[in-house]
C-alpha cells in the first residue's frame, strides 16, 4: 500500500484528529480493570488470571511497536491505522466469542495477542505523519495524539461500567460489551484511516521550516548510537517514576495520612485517582507544547530535575501536609505524562524525520521496561516495609528515595545527550548522488 | 507543488482559516466526532475528582 498523499489545499488540521480517532480508542486498554470483577465473577477467575489478557496486550504492545516500526515507515499511516483498525476490533470481537462460550483463553488471546499488535501499530501510526505535517511545531502536534491515548481510559472506564450496568455481568452480558466495544471502535477510528495523509511536499506552511531539513538517521543506526540509549534512559526513569505513584496511587494517599487528624476515605482517594489522570492528560498537550519554545532539553530538564525535587518534598514534608502531598504527585504526573508526549520531537530533533515513527517503535521497549520496574518497586518495598510493622507514610520512604535516585540517573543521561556524529547520518538525496557520481567516474 | 501553493496568499492552506471552504466542514466534523466523547470522559472525571474535596 503506498502512502495517501494530501490533495492540494488539504489542511494539516485534519491529521490530529485522525490521530485522535485511533489514540482515543486504543487508551481503552488501561480502562480494562472495568471487566476483571465481572470476568472473575462470571468465569470464576483469580484476579491475577484476569490480568493476563491486559498484561499481554502491554507486551505485545511494545514488540509491535519495535518490531513493526520499520513496516508502519514503508508503507505509511493509512496501512499502520488499517492494521490497527482491524487488529484491535477483531481482538475485541473475538474475546466477544470467547465470552459468549466461556473460553478464557480465547479471550486472552484475542484481547491480549491480536488487539495488543493493535495497540503498539496504532500507537506509533500516526507520530511521523504529524511531525512531518508540523515540522514547526512536533511537540504540540505529537502531543495532541498521546494525549489522546491518556483520554481513551477517560472515556471507555465510564462507558464500559456503564455498559456493563446495562447489559448485566454474567458472560452473556460481558460478551455482548465485549461485541458493542468491538463495533464501535471500528467505526470510530476509521475516521482516522479515511483522513490521514501525508504532505505532498516537505514543506507543508509555507512559513515553517522544511519536515527533512537537519540531520537524517535511519533507524537501523539510530540503535547504534548513544543518544537512542540516553534517551532510552530517560523515558525508561521518568515513566518508572510516574507509575510509582499511578501504580499504588489510592492505597498511598490513605497510607499517607491513616495516622493523621484528617485521615482519606476511600471515595476521597478514587477522586485523588482521577485527579492524576487529568494530570497525565494535560501534561501531554502542555509540556510538549512547551517543548517547541523552550527546546527539548530543557524540557526533560524540568521533568527530571523539578520531578526529583517534587519526590524530596513528598519525602520531606511527609504527612504533614494533604495539599502539599497531592499538588506534588499532580506536577509529578504531569511530567509523567509530558515525558511521553515529548519523546517523538526529540527523537526528531536527533534522528530527524526520516524514520522517526520506527526508532519511537523500538524506544517504546524503555516503557515496557518501566511498566514492569515501577510497579514492582513500589509494591516490593510496601510489603517488605509492612512485614517489619511499619504503617503509614513510612511503607513509602525507601520507594520515594528510590524515585529520586532514578529521575537523577535520567536527568545525568539528559545531560549527555549530543547531537548525533556524521558517520550515522543518512546522506541527502543530493549527497548520494555525487557519491554515485563519484563512484561511476572513478 | 505543495499545499501551501493553492492557498490565499494572506492565509496558508495548513491552518482552520486558510482551509478552502469544503474542507473547513470536514475540519469541524472531524474536531466534533473526536472531541465530544473525549468531553464526555473529562465530564465524567471531573465528576469523580470532586469527590476528593466532599468525600
Amino acid at each position: 500500500m503506498s502512502p495517501p498523499i494530501a490533495p492540494p489545499g488539504w489542511s494539516r488540521w485534519l491529521v490530529p484528529p485522525a490521530a485522535l480517532s485511533v489514540h482515543l480508542s486504543i487508551g481503552q486498554a488501561y480502562a480494562w480493570s472495568v471487566f476483571k470483577p465481572p470476568l472473575e465473577s462470571a468465569l470464576d477467575l483469580s484476579g491475577t488470571q484476569s490480568a493476563l489478557p491486559f498484561q499481554l496486550g502491554i507486551v505485545m504492545l511494545g514488540l509491535s511497536a519495535a518490531f513493526g516500526g520499520t513496516l508502519v515507515e514503508r508503507n505509511g499511516p493509512r496501512w499502520a491505522m488499517t492494521v490497527a483498525l482491524i487488529c484491535f476490533s477483531s481482538g475485541f470481537l473475538l474475546s466477544a466469542l470467547g465470552a459468549a462460550t466461556e473460553q478464557y483463553w480465547l479471550i486472552v488471546f484475542g484481547y491480549g495477542f491480536v488487539g495488543g499488535i493493535g495497540l503498539g501499530i496504532g500507537y506509533i501510526s500516526p507520530v511521523s505523519t504529524l511531525i512531518k505535517w508540523f515540522p514547526d511545531r512536533p511537540g504540540m502536534a505529537t502531543g495532541i495524539a498521546i494525549m489522546g491515548f491518556g483520554g481513551g481510559a477517560l472515556i471507555a472506564s465510564p462507558w464500559s461500567a456503564q455498559m456493563l450496568e446495562s447489559f448485566g455481568s454474567d458472560s452473556s452480558g460481558i460478551a455482548l460489551a465485549f461485541l458493542v466495544h468491538g463495533l464501535s471502535y471500528a467505526v470510530f477510528m476509521l475516521l482516522g484511516v479515511l483522513l490521514v495523509r501525508v504532505p505532498r511536499s516537505e514543506k507543508p506552511v509555507a512559513s515553517a521550516p522544511s519536515a527533512y531539513e537537519g540531520v537524517q538517521v535511519s533507524a537501523r543506526n539510530a540503535v547504534r548510537t548513544p543518544q537512542f540509549w540516553c534517551l532510552w534512559i530517560i523515558l525508561c526513569m521518568n515513566v518508572t517514576a510516574g507509575i510509582g505513584i499511578l501504580e499504588k496511587a489510592a492505597p498511598m494517599i490513605t497510607d499517607f495520612f491513616a495516622d493523621t487528624s484528617t485521615p482519606v476515605s476511600a471515595s476521597a482517594a478514587a477522586g485523588f485517582v482521577a485527579l492524576l489522570s487529568a494530570a497525565n492528560m494535560a501534561g501531554r498537550i502542555v509540556w510538549s507544547s512547551t517543548s517547541d519554545l523552550v527546546g527539548r532539553k530543557n524540557i526533560y530538564r524540568l521533568y527530571l530535575g523539578a520531578g526529583a525535587l517534587m519526590y524530596a518534598l513528598i519525602a520531606w514534608v511527609g504527612d504533614s501536609s494533604k495539599p502539599l502531598f497531592i499538588v506534588c504527585a499532580l506536577v509529578i504526573l504531569s511530567f509523567y505524562g509530558g515525558g511521553f508526549a515529548t519523546i517523538p520531537a526529540y527523537l526528531k530533533d536527533l534522528f530527524g524525520t526520516y524514520q522517526v515513527g520506527a526508532i519511537h517503535g523500538r524506544l517504546l521497549t524503555a516503557w515496557s521496561t518501566a511498566g514492569v520496574l515501577g510497579p514492582l518497586i513500589v509494591n516490593w518495598i510496601a510489603d517488605r516495609q509492612e512485614e517489619a510493622g511499619k504503617s503509614g507514610e513510612a511503607l513509602y520512604g525507601t520507594s520515594l528515595i528510590i524515585m529520586i535516585g532514578l529521575l537523577v540517573i535520567g536527568f545525568v543521561a539528559n545531560e549527555l545527550v549530543r547531537p548525533v556524529h556524521a558517520r550515522h547520518h543518512v546522506p541527502a538525496p543530493k549527497e548520494a548522488a555525487d557519491v554515485h557520481e563519484r563512484q561511476q567516474s572513478a | 507543488m505543495s499545499t501551501s501553493d493553492s492557498s490565499p496568499p494572506s492565509a496558508p492552506p495548513s491552518t482552520p482559516a486558510g482551509a478552502p471552504p469544503g474542507r473547513r466542514g470536514l475540519i469541524a466534523f472531524s474536531w466534533v466526532w473526536v472531541g465530544a466523547p473525549l468531553a464526555y470522559g473529562l465530564y465524567e472525571l471531573v465528576r469523580k475528582a470532586t469527590q476528593l474535596f466532599t468525600g
